[in-house]
């Protein structure tokens, strides 16, 4: 007996509704259906609301790839892209593709998105000018920015203002023409939009409000635009921003019922009942959509529908919006201001703080809200506005938040604020998932990971702004058996911001003193602690070298005295070995310094020097200033610097060696010593494959051949042990050092502190570190030259200057008293 | 006001301690050293300069608000209780100190101070 045949659904839009559709359904009936989608796009599915994120360089495509090719043949799913429908006959319930394929149908699924508004001018067609829509978009932006200097964003709403920062990031000068007095004027009042502004501007966007646009000027290319009033803005890309309208044309051509979008009913089917719809095409009791949580929640009947469950309708949930620039906190939801006479108005405006809080009410109940600068409290007023509290008891607290609400007693106070939520409160506004289901999938599913949450509940798989928060109930539910791991996250208890946002920051606002960074990042207490003072002590010497004043009292014990305590705090003095190589001067130095100063242990270190243990705190200028005298210099062994250049004797002596990996490995250590890096940064030249310097397990190694140099990144041989990854094969020594250095400054610039090398290679990917180093000769000599300044400020040994006398409160008590 | 048999010495000048930093106050016959403590705010404390934890020289460690964290394995001490932060459990003796007139003095049940830094 054969299995019954499957209906055939076919899914027209391989993007983020059509797919997720399919994902509600599959689990409800895996095997109703012989699915197929067509996607005109020749891209897997990709989450849209991040293509800001790659413009501004924040993500990469890979990254932001929802569904990859495994998961449609995982399914048994087909999957036809790169191809476009072009007509739909209901009758006989066939589409017909450009390339002449017929597909049949038994349910259809209509998820055609949307396209980009233009206005009517003349222009339109010229080369440089887009939409920002989608990641062929996203690319001809990102070349653009590569080539050409000036862009001009149409448009200040939401996806305008995203573009306009992602391009200035990109390096471009950016300015924005928008119709309105104010930007984002659906989602923020004037208020809020001034601010908004306000804080652009300072980030370098020009604003051109009350603007309209009258034609894109050029002729072979965009060369800019002119405005109504006469003004003219040059511009060498011009990004079209204006708004969306739902894509209909197949429905139009298949004569189902249309009028802005597709008409759909509370089942998500068309007028055609074998026909459904969902996402930006449709348009529902006069609505149409652009935000992601109102169409999750039609792709969640859809597919139950589809799964022959008639009892699931759709009701639109609130809505909500937050904006995607780094470092911009902006949330709005539901009424943008009192609009009936039972209305009210709560604002709590801070201009010198870039704070903004509003909170509209009707008859005692939330109906809408807008912050800016101070967004934590965004989810906690939806869900007011949900739950339809009447908000009375608390009024008075209310615009200050729901600590503050909870501390004055007026709402049921918590300690932990996951543990105080109740089951049913919203965590994820993108997916409407409820902390009761993330909860329920946790135990049910035996989930540990973040990924893992995403995976089975979309919690925090779309805008990401409530990753926080699974986290935090990711841990209170599983404890010990969670394993947290966020993208960047917070440096330590004193700041939310992780490293990465913390180091940008640093750079694009010039920030330049530890204080400068507390103040502007918003640190939680101002003397910062062990953990954030010496990271951020660190960021600011790597991104102004020339001028910032490093703070020894951010320093650990180690790097503060130059010197590694022990664990009966004594001190242990190793002295630099250039490649390993010494001499009879230098090891009778070092003789007469370990009895001299009663040295108690004398040891040979796995980095080829020798390392003297026990020594005295007071004792240290003092056998310094003696090494000094055999010209014996500091080895930073206590640093998070670099440490050392292990060698093997190569072909000066060895009878297989390829090249002077010794001389190699000297002049490696005379080009990088000194230099501070996020984490210790040890190094090996070996002059043959047989690899006798253990090179592939270092944080960079060199392995001689007789054809030149292959020079490895990124080993490890601690706990961890990781053998390097191959970045490139060179021909001579100089090109060796500029490539050595250029990875060296790449590493100081883009890892987080007391991150090795090992773990930020895995986590940035050798394909990413080879189209810096290798493929990008331009960045390359930029980071080689940014690596030569910064050596300028450091390459001075630091024992000398102590033994002269430099710091020498830290070398004797203040007092001996009796 | 002191206790009998102790009393207060003057072990150096508050310039002679960085802000967020420590010096140490030698004493002798194997008594532990005193570490004292001076906050970005000016104040000061002094404590007995060994970690509860491994004996760790508290003096060397970063100082943050009224705490510092030992650089050993970095617990982190309350400077004016002497109590180790919360989860660990640990107390190190606190000393009595003062500010005057610029000069830092503390409680010590000894004699005389034999000499101290220059300001």
């Amino acid at each position: 007996m054969s299995a019954p045949a499957k209906e055939r659904l076919v899914v027209i839009g391989n993007g983020m509704a059509g797919t997720r559709t399919v994902e509600e359904l599959l689990p409800r009936t895996p095997h109703r259906y012989e699915i197929t989608f067509v996607g005109a796009e020749g891209h897997p599915n990709y989450n849209r609301i991040m293509l800001s994120a790659v413009l501004a360089g924040e993500k990469t495509f890979d990254e932001i790839i929802i569904n990859p090719g495994e998961w449609y043949a995982e399914h048994g799913i087909r999957l036809i892209t790169g191809v476009t429908a072009t007509g739909v006959d209901p009758a006989m319930r066939t589409v017909a593709l450009a390339d002449g394929r017929a597909l049949a149908y038994d349910r259809l699924l209509l998820a055609t998105g949307s396209k980009p508004l233009a206005p009517p001018i003349p222009g339109l067609g010229l080369p440089g000018v887009r939409a920002f829509r989608d990641i062929a978009d996203v690319e001809t932006m990102i070349d653009a920015a590569g080539r050409h200097r000036r862009a001009v964003v149409i448009g200040g709403g939401l996806l305008g203002l995203e573009a306009a920062w992602g391009l200035k990031r990109r390096g471009m000068s950016v300015a924005v023409v928008h119709l309105m007095p104010t930007l984002m004027e659906r989602q923020l009042d004037r208020a809020a939009g001034e601010l908004l502004q306000r804080d652009l501007d300072a980030r370098g966007i020009a604003f051109f409000t009350n603007g309209q646009t009258e034609e894109i000027l050029g002729t072979e290319r965009a060369e800019g635009v002119v405005l109504a009033d006469g003004r003219e803005i040059p511009a060498d890309l011009v990004v079209l921003a204006i708004g969306i309208r739902p894509n209909i044309d197949l429905a139009r051509g298949a004569k189902l019922d249309v009028n802005r979008g597709i008409l759909v009913g509370d089942d998500m089917r068309t007028s055609d009942a074998h026909i459904y719809a969902v996402g930006e095409c449709i348009e529902h009791n006069g609505q149409v959509f652009g935000l992601v949580a109102p169409i999750w929640e039609q792709t969640r009947v859809c597919g139950a529908r589809l799964a022959g469950d008639e009892d699931v309708v759709y009701v639109p949930p609130p809505v909500f919006t937050s904006l995607k620039i780094t470092g911009i906190d902006v949330f709005s939801a539901g009424a943008l201001a009192a609009a009936e006479e039972s209305d009210s108005e709560i604002t709590l405006h801070d201009a010198k703080r870039g704070v903004y809080k509003k909170v509209v009410l009707r008859d005692d109940r939330v109906v809408g809200t807008v912050l800016y600068g101070s967004v934590a409290d965004g989810p906690w007023y939806v869900q007011l506005m949900r739950d339809k509290t009447d908000i009375s008891a608390f009024r008075d607290q209310l615009v200050f938040g729901r600590a503050f609400a909870e501390r004055a007693g007026a709402v049921a106070a918590s300690v932990v604020d996951v543990a105080a939520m109740l089951d049913g409160e919203q965590v994820c506004g993108c997916n409407g998932v409820s902390k009761g289901a993330i909860c329920r999938a946790m135990l049910d599913k035996d989930l540990r990971t973040l990924d893992a949450v995403r995976a089975h509940t979309k919690a925090s798989s779309s805008c990401g702004s409530c990753t926080g928060i699974v986290e935090a109930i990711l841990t209170h539910v599983r404890g010990g058996a969670a394993v947290v791991r966020r993208e960047d996250p917070p440096i330590c208890k004193c700041t939310e911001r992780g490293h990465d946002e913390v180091r940008r920051a640093i750079v694009e606002r010039r920030l330049t003193t530890m204080d400068a960074v507390c103040d502007a990042l918003g640190w939680k207490n101002r003397d910062g602690c062990q953990k954030c003072r010496p990271a951020l002590n660190y960021y600011l010497l790597c991104a102004w070298p020339d001028t910032y004043r490093d703070d020894p009292q951010s320093r650990f014990v180690n790097e503060r005295v130059h010197a590694n305590i022990q664990k009966d705090g004594t001190y242990s003095v190793v002295p630099r070995m250039w490649g390993g190589l010494t001499t009879p001067r230098e090891l009778r130095a070092i003789a007469d310094a370990a009895e001299k100063y009663e040295v108690p242990t004398v040891k040979v270190t796995g980095g080829q020097r020798i390392d003297l243990l026990g020594v005295r705190k007071e004792q240290l200028p003092a056998i310094w200033a003696d090494l000094n005298d055999a010209g014996l210099v500091s080895g930073h062994a206590y640093g998070k610097a670099l440490r050392t250049v292990k060698t093997c004797v190569g072909s000066e002596w060895c009878r297989f060696g390829t090249q002077d990996s010794t001389g190699l490995g000297v002049r490696l250590e005379k080009l990088l010593w000194g230099s501070w890096t996020p984490h210790k940064v040890k190094l090996a030249v070996s002059g043959c494959p047989r690899n006798c310097a253990e090179a592939t397990i270092k944080d960079i190694g060199v392995v001689c051949v007789e054809a030149g140099y292959d020079v490895v990144v990124g080993g490890n041989g601690g706990i961890e042990v990781r053998v390097t990854d191959h970045l490139m094969r060179l021909a001579t020594e100089a090109a060796v050092l500029e490539h050595i250095a250029a990875f060296l400054q790449l590493y100081r610039e883009e890892a987080r502190y007391l991150e090795r090398t090992a773990p930020w290679v895995a986590r940035a990917g050798i394909e990413y570190v080879k189209r810096r180093i290798v493929e990008d000769g331009d960045g390359r000599c930029a980071l080689f030259g940014r690596f030569l300044h910064s050596q300028l400020f450091v390459q001075t040994d630091p024992w000398a200057q102590r033994a002269a006398g430099a710091a020498s409160h830290e070398y004797r008590a203040m007092a001996e008293v009796e | 006001m002191s206790i009998p048999g102790e009393s207060w010495i003057g072990v150096g000048r508050l310039d002679d301690v960085p802000r967020r930093g420590a010096r140490r106050v030698n004493r002798p016959d194997g008594a532990p050293a005193i570490a004292v403590f001076r906050t970005a705010d000016d104040e000061v404390f002094a404590v007995v300069d060994r970690c509860p934890h491994r004996g760790g020289p508290l003096s060397e460690g970063i100082v943050q608000g009224r705490a510092v964290a030992c650089p050993l394995h970095g617990w982190v001490i309350e400077l004016d209780s002497g109590q180790a932060e919360p989860p660990d459990e640990g107390c190190v003796s606190t000393v009595p100190v003062k500010l005057v007139a610029g000069r830092i003095l503390l409680l010590l049940a000894t004699k005389s101070p034999l000499r101290w830094e220059a300001a």
